[in-house]
């Protein structure tokens, strides 16, 4: 009978067991192995239903007496949680919603924190937002040192902040000076600066093929060692009050001091306002939030961090900063579907700064890259530069020194187009002149085979006149980088009405193989990003002939959120280039893309003043110096060129909307035309790739958060002094009378 | 001369030998379970030789060692040639081989001795072979000595040569330590200075850091992990336990010193160290007791890790060396060989996860090109660099799933019968000299054939690198 009874009481726990979709537990002995696996994902997040389900397993876990600790785990083999479920914010209406969810998390952390039965977490994959808070309110943590963990506080870059009190343990954990700069940053810290940083007690290897796949026997791992570490806690074998080191011991002094502690806050302050401008409200919220549990105690603490979680998520930059990450995720889909053969021989035509860059991208992704120049010096640069991008690697410790050379063996430097008849794509990045990109494309497809792709690198010149030399305009494609190619994010791909579907699909593959985030635009003069670019540097060199300095056109823009001023983007880009852009762009969009004037840049252009890499432009740039002065030199060009200004459209503000609304005014276009698939890529576009202020979330966004009939009237205003260069697009002027118009829902 | 029918005279096996076979003290035994003896009984049976038409038989005539000593005692003051030329003179002394009669030298060796780089001419000029004897120096990290004969097997093979010595050596109580790169640049630099001035100016240069000595470390180049550190994981991933790492440790501690009691490790020459006394036995062997090895904590993955310094092999000096021949050749000289060496190959892998694998991957390999199953193995000899790596590369071989995922394999081709494996201790009791290893390993093997009266052994070994070896020997009819 007493059989009986425990078949029964099994019986009803497997009842249990199988109502619970996203968390389960197994007693081990005296150990309570808790596993999270969310089924309708590739990730785990804090989901009301991954929620309450913890909740259940927990209060059964502490109700078993025999069981005396718990371990804490993912069953996915990349993520541990990658962070609070996004949408659940979004759903709420108000602050008070969001500070009631934030509150509820800070009660379930509470009681985990407070467990009298020490629970291990045992990380392996991303660790992120709500997960890492999981994490630092169990008693130890345990994380494996795969590739794939990584702990973090991403929230500031979604414009909140760590809301189920992260901003409370972790100065505690890490140290103020630390807490500060994970939560401000929102950086990822893989697992040995965690150990270091005190954020994990233990650290476990990845393992190798064994008696079963490594991913699932590296788990299997960790949950042992968990367990060992659970069990050690339970028998005192493992203190959890550590013994302070002399280093620490100062360090808690000096922190105990209240003076200390006000110089730091003021100090983070001030880094924050400087780096910010003051246009992103969450930094300046987490500094509250810590120093209100440090200064007045944790319930004022919580109660600060509650509430301006609460208010955070009710913020425009929030919902901006929201929006990209939505967008991110989508441009990193291929919505062309998979390409029929995948690219594994891909060939670079000139070995510069644009053809390097996309090699070095390229042939660490198992890409086999030629990179091909006319001449030894060029061909040595470009190899240089692939090099040195892998080195640096090294010293950050990211790869090794055996895993650059291999990486390198699979890039292939040369003069000639041998070995193109194996090449699945070429990319072509020589300079930018029509003619030579004729006489590319004929050379190319007299040695490629016939599935080989041909995709040009140009930020500039449409793509159908560049395929008008081609003898199969179906296999042409426009891929324009965006230099430095290794560090910015954005990929526009540029389609004409030839390219085939497949040839989209694997130029995006390719693109998304080599980490970048891609927009799918249509074939005209500038396509989307340069032609956005194109009337705001016009309005910029206008600002500039009008007498404003280029440090002032600089401190105009990036206070108004763009990460690089104005005057500083034309010398990164060339000022030779935007010249040639300029020019090429008026010819084909006619007086609208007037402004400055062109002459101003050729002038530049003559006299040498080419940009940060002629040494001088509208600065002079002195190697190994990070400060940079005004060209003394352009002052009297400017003179030449001087232009009155019209006080009553010449104000800082008005500046900056001038700048700003022309360049709003042409993506919108770009969507009325057809050239954007989208409003979600044409805010990816502009800010991954032309550096659009983040926490405006794109033109689009902008739109809709400014108000379309706010910027026509403003548009209408500028338009009165200085014409066409004003006059809103008909979508924009669509929007402004009905303010349900949305670009966004 | 017919091979083939050589072979028939073997078919009978006396079973007297059989009986002989009392090395072991019977308690001892009980306490390994691997060993029932039953077993062995049914293993008459006769099988065909591995002689391959048209393919020369290479014999193993002799083969001998220093004593294995841990790094830093009797051999310490040594040269790594010294060590060499001990082995060498030993292997002249046993076989009466005239000094002349050898026509070529080959060596193994792993961490070099810049001075004598090529140790295999430096070692044999001193033994006093003919200078007329070329010889030259193989490295392949642990395998180096195996790499050595197989040199020597294929210029036999290939008709070039009749005789060959090949060996190995290791000598870890002294390793090259350098100048960091800068100082080496600074003091190269120096030699090229014309002017005093020059010479103060570089001198100037040097500073408190560039002093810091460069170490050589038993790590992987392309990983920069310990060999250690890569056991450990490679323990974990099978699931091999403390306790299993611990037993097997043990095992082999107390196999050797059996065999040393017994007089079994007759390859052990005694060596009239210089300045010092005459060593003639391995002093490594230590066995404990299962309560003492538990009590080590982990050498390399801390603090949960299962390699201990007791379940790894030790640093070791040493050399080894072995007499191989043509069949007619040896035959012809009036020698007894004590083995053919047949089939060989040599296996790698990714040197990061399967740094250890080479038994499990090279096994299956040479027992198929020798037409073999594992049954048909009567000894066994794996390096042991550490226990996890032994268990673990039994459990390879022991599992499907691995044969299928990372071999391409039907089925697994089984793991070696404990009762035939390492029976005579393994390099975690007798020591593993990098270098000379691999002769030691083919040695042990004729012998324990010719003691047990088997007809094949294996020997496989793993190396730094992710490479491994795995060579069949058939015992010579008697």
């Amino acid at each position: 009978s007493l059989t009986k009874i425990k078949m029964a009481r099994y019986s009803f726990d497997l009842s249990f067991f199988l109502a619970r979709t996203h968390v389960n537990y197994e007693v081990k002995e005296d150990v309570a192995v808790i596993r999270m696996n969310d089924p309708n994902s590739k990730v785990n997040t804090l989901s009301v239903r991954m929620q309450n389900e913890m909740i259940e397993v927990f209060n059964e876990v502490l109700a078993n007496d025999a069981v005396h600790s718990a371990v804490l785990i993912s069953s996915k083999p990349g993520c541990f949680i990658a962070g609070a479920d996004i949408n659940m914010i979004q759903a709420c209406n108000t602050s008070e919603e969001v500070t009631k969810l934030s509150q509820e998390g800070q009660k379930m952390f509470e009681r985990i924190e407070k467990s009298p039965k020490p629970i291990v977490a045992a990380i392996n994959g991303s660790c992120l937002g709500g997960g890492l808070e999981f994490a630092i309110a169990c008693q130890y943590r345990v994380a494996t040192k795969s590739k794939k963990t990584v702990l973090g506080t991403p929230e500031v870059m979604l414009g909140l902040l760590p809301g189920a009190g992260g901003t409370q343990r972790l100065p505690k954990m890490v140290g103020i000076p630390g807490a500060f700069d994970m939560m401000l940053t929102g950086r990822n810290i893989k697992a040995d600066k965690a150990k270091k940083m005190g954020l994990v007690h233990q650290l476990v290897d990845p393992l190798g093929p064994g008696l079963k796949s490594p991913e699932e026997r590296t788990i299997e791992y960790l949950e042992e060692v968990a367990i060992q570490c659970a069990r050690g806690i339970v028998h005192k074998k493992i203190l959890l009050t550590k013994k302070k080191g002399m280093m620490q011991k100062v360090q808690d002094y000096v922190m105990g001091i209240a003076f200390v502690r006000q110089q730091i806050y003021k100090n983070v302050n001030g880094k924050v306002m400087k780096m910010s401008k003051g246009l992103y409200p969450a930094p300046l919220k987490i500094i509250e939030s810590v120093k209100a549990g440090l200064e007045q105690g944790p319930d004022s603490g919580y109660l600060a961090e509650a509430q301006n979680f609460g208010k955070l998520a009710m913020t425009s930059e929030s919902n901006a900063l929201i929006g990209l990450y939505h967008g991110q995720v989508a441009c990193k889909k291929n919505r062309f579907g998979v390409p029929e053969r995948p690219v594994k021989n891909l060939a670079i035509l000139g070995a510069g700064l644009m053809g390097a860059g996309i090699a070095q991208v390229t042939v660490d992704k198992g890409i086999h890259t030629v990179l091909k120049d006319t001449t030894v010096e060029g061909l040595s640069r470009g190899q240089q530069q692939v090099y040195k991008g892998l080195n640096d690697k090294i010293k950050k410790k990211a790869i090794t020194s055996f895993e650059r050379d291999s990486t390198l063996s699979s890039l292939t430097g040369q003069l000639d187009y041998s070995g193109f008849e194996k090449a699945d794509m070429v990319i072509e990045a020589v300079f930018e002149d029509i003619n030579i990109k004729h006489r590319v494309i004929k050379e190319v497809e007299a040695v490629i085979p016939p599935h080989c792709i041909f995709a040009t690198n140009t930020s500039a010149l449409p793509i159908k006149d560049i395929a008008a030399a081609s003898m199969r305009p179906e296999k042409v494609i426009g891929m324009h980088y965006f230099s430095p190619v290794d560090k910015m994010q954005l990929l526009e791909i540029i389609t004409t009405d030839k390219t085939s579907k497949d040839t989209t699909a694997s130029a995006v593959a390719v693109g998304l193989k080599q980490g970048k985030v891609i927009i799918v635009v249509g074939d005209g003069p500038g396509f989307y990003t340069t032609r956005c670019l194109a009337p705001m540097l016009a309005e910029a060199v206008r600002v500039l002939q009008e007498g404003v300095n280029p440090k002032k056109l600089d401190a105009l823009t990036t206070g108004f959120g763009f990460p690089v001023g104005a005057a500083t983007l034309a010398d990164e880009v060339g000022i030779d280039v935007a010249a040639h852009v300029a020019e090429d762009l008026g010819k084909a969009f006619g007086s609208r893309f007037g402004g400055g004037n062109v002459d101003v840049l050729k002038t530049m252009v003559e006299r040498g003043f080419k940009g940060r890499k002629s040494g001088k432009g509208c600065y002079v740039y002195t190697p190994g110096l990070k400060s940079k002065d005004v060209n003394p030199d352009i002052d009297d060009l400017l003179e030449k060129f001087k232009l009155t200004p019209n006080p009553s459209v010449s104000s800082d503000s008005d500046v900056q909307y001038r700048l700003v609304s022309r360049f709003v005014n042409e993506a919108v276009m770009c969507l009325q035309e057809g050239i954007l698939n989208g409003p979600v890529e044409g805010d990816i576009g502009a800010v991954f790739g032309l550096g659009f202020p983040p926490c405006l979330g794109g033109p689009f966004r902008f739109v809709d958060t400014f108000g379309a009939d706010k910027l026509v009237e403003k548009m209408r205003r500028y338009e009165e002094v200085y014409g066409n260069h004003f006059t809103p697009c008909q979508l924009l002027l669509d929007h402004a009378k009905d303010s349900n118009k949305r670009f966004h829902k | 001369y017919r091979p083939h029918g050589l072979r028939q005279s073997f078919t009978y096996r006396p079973h007297g030998l059989r009986q002989s076979f009392t090395y072991r003290p019977h308690g001892l035994r009980q306490s390994f379970t691997y060993r029932p003896h039953g077993l062995r009984q049914i293993q008459t049976k006769s099988k065909k030789t591995l002689a391959k038409p048209g393919v020369k038989n290479i014999v193993l005539v002799e083969g001998v060692r220093t004593p294995f000593l841990l790094s830093g005692t009797t051999y310490a003051d040594l040269m790594p040639h010294d060590l060499a030329r001990a082995a060498l003179q030993g292997l002249l002394h046993k076989t009466s081989l005239p000094k002349d009669a050898v026509d070529y030298i080959i060596y193994g060796t792993v961490i070099q001795e810049v001075k004598t780089s090529n140790v295999a001419r430096e070692a044999s000029l001193g033994a006093g072979f003919s200078d007329k004897i070329p010889s030259h120096t193989v490295t392949m990290a642990c395998i180096s000595s195996n790499v050595a004969m197989t040199t020597g097997v294929g210029l036999i093979t290939a008709g070039q040569c009749d005789t060959i010595v090949a060996g190995g050596v290791e000598f870890m109580s002294d390793v090259p330590i350098r100048h960091s790169r800068k100082m080496r640049k600074t003091m190269l630099a120096l030699n090229r200075a014309k002017t005093l001035g020059q010479r103060l100016s570089l001198i100037g240069s040097i500073r408190m850091a560039h002093l810091t000595p460069e170490l050589p470390a038993v790590a992987e180049f392309s990983t920069a992990e310990t060999m250690g550190h890569s056991a450990d994981r490679l323990a974990a991933a099978f699931g091999v336990t403390r306790l299993e790492q611990d037993e097997f440790a043990l095992r082999s501690h107390t196999l050797a010193k059996q065999a040393q009691d017994a007089g079994l490790l007759s390859d052990v020459i005694s060596f009239k160290v210089p300045g010092r006394d005459t060593v003639a036995k391995d002093n490594g062997i230590r066995p404990s007791s299962m309560e003492q090895l538990a009590k080590l904590k982990p050498a390399f993955i801390k603090p949960h890790g299962t390699v201990t310094a007791a379940n790894s092999s030790f640093l070791t000096d040493g050399a080894s060396a072995v007499l191989i021949m043509s069949e007619e050749k040896a035959l012809a000289m009036g020698y007894k060989p004590k083995a053919y060496l047949r089939d060989f190959v040599f296996v790698s892998q990714d040197p990061k996860d399967q740094l250890l694998l080479g038994p499990a991957y090279g096994t299956p390999k040479v027992l198929a090109r020798a037409g073999l199953t594992m049954d048909d193995i009567d000894v066994f000899e794996f390096h042991e660099a550490f226990a996890g790596q032994i268990m673990a590369n039994l459990k390879a071989l022991d599992s499907d799933w691995f044969a299928q995922t990372y071999m391409g394999r039907k089925v697994k081709v089984g793991a070696p019968a404990m009762e035939k494996f390492n029976l005579w201790g393994g390099s975690l009791s007798l020591g593993h000299p990098f270098g000379a290893t691999g002769c030691r390993l083919v040695t042990t093997v004729a012998h324990r054939l010719l003691k047990e009266g088997g007809q094949y052994g294996l020997v496989a070994a793993c190396a730094a690198g992710g490479q491994g070896h795995a060579m069949v020997i058939e015992a010579y009819p008697q």
